[in-house]
């Protein structure tokens, strides 16, 4: 396999910027792991190989509280959904690559990745390997990643509890959750989803949280298709 | 959770990962989402992280001032912060250190 050195260099510089955020919010997933009582090998393990901080922080959570798997699986299906969503807007860009290329830029999707990546990709630069570029944005950011989670975990192992970093892993979802609010839809989903899940806390097995987030994705959507209508009608 | 069960539910948990980033880009050359199904999506982020965050800081944590948990307090507290910088570090900081701060006001 020959690597396009160019591409993936220039991969390296795209996501360096990104890395700034990527190592604190790392560190806080590996401290907070501790916290919530697991492991720090297991929570780097898992840095490692589903690279994915929300649905990491939410399945921390879970565990934490002694959910089933099948819920934290199904939790992190749903947290993860959106990359489905950047695996269909790539596809057709990289269509003519073979599939061993495909299944290496799917396994770096994350976010920031697959911001550059549509950017650089609708320019059509004929110099860029596209499997090399991405390779270069999504490694780094895998291996700072797992090194943060890393870092975190074991250091975190040391801090007593009445520090209270177990806090840590709602604080990170609000951060994530406010700026996910993007207009009235989202606004409707959130308030659906938050409220549900208050009223339904008392379910067992998580039943509360599966069913209250699928409330509020019906309700965004919903909202957003009755505006639509409406703007349509304004037109 | 047993320790066996936390390594099953990683494992588990990277396989639907890569089953939903590879999706597109492994299986299907020339097929395309739904407007529909589009439109859904893009609500996912608010309405999942919303369930989750909700119950979490309306558990009592056992301190609280009169009615109100301290917890809760650096929770909408934070989330004010999230509103106005919409920064990860900043909302994270302003929680922690208002937990911190209250707890030794009271302590």
């Amino acid at each position: 396999m020959r690597v396009h050195r160019a591409s993936f260099l220039a991969g390296v510089r795209d996501i360096a910027p990104m890395l700034l955020g990527a190592a604190p919010f790392g560190l806080i997933t590996g401290v907070s792991a501790v916290a919530a009582g697991m492991a720090a090998v297991d929570v780097t393990f898992m840095s490692l190989t589903v690279f994915a901080g929300a649905s990491q922080l939410a399945a921390i959570a879970l565990i934490g509280s002694g959910a089933a798997v099948w819920v934290v699986l199904l939790t992190v299906l749903m947290i993860n959904l959106r990359h489905v969503m950047y695996a269909a807007a790539l596809a057709p860009q990289v269509r003519d690559l073979g599939l061993g290329s495909r299944a290496a830029i799917g396994a770096v999707l994350v976010d920031h990745v697959y911001a550059f990546a549509s950017l650089r990709f609708a320019k059509r630069e004929r110099d860029l390997d596209r499997r090399d570029y991405v390779l270069g944005l999504g490694l780094t950011m895998w291996l700072v990643w797992t090194g943060a989670t890393a870092v975190g975990a074991f250091a975190g192992a040391q801090l007593p509890p009445s520090w209270q970093l177990d806090f840590a892993v709602p604080l990170m979802f609000l951060a994530l959750l406010i700026p996910s609010i993007r207009d009235r839809p989202g606004l409707v989903a959130a308030l659906t989803g938050g409220g549900l899940a208050l009223a339904l806390a008392g379910l067992p097995y998580n039943l509360g949280l599966v069913s209250a987030a699928l409330a509020g994705i019906a309700a965004g959507t919903i909202a957003d298709t009755l505006l639509a209508a409406r703007r349509g009608e304004d037109a | 959770m047993t320790r066996p069960e936390v390594w099953f539910t990683i494992v588990g948990m990277a396989l639907v990962t890569f089953a939903l980033r590879g999706s597109f880009l492994l299986a299907a050359d020339r097929t395309t989402l739904r407007p529909l199904v589009q439109r859904a999506l893009r609500y996912v982020p608010p309405a999942v992280l919303a369930a989750i965050v909700a119950p979490a800081l309306a558990q009592p944590s056992g301190a609280a001032i009169g009615p109100f948990d301290l917890r809760l307090i650096a929770g909408l507290v934070a989330g004010l912060v999230a509103w106005r910088t919409r920064g990860i570090l900043a909302t994270f900081g302003t929680g922690m250190l208002t937990l911190w701060g209250l707890t030794w006001l009271l302590g």
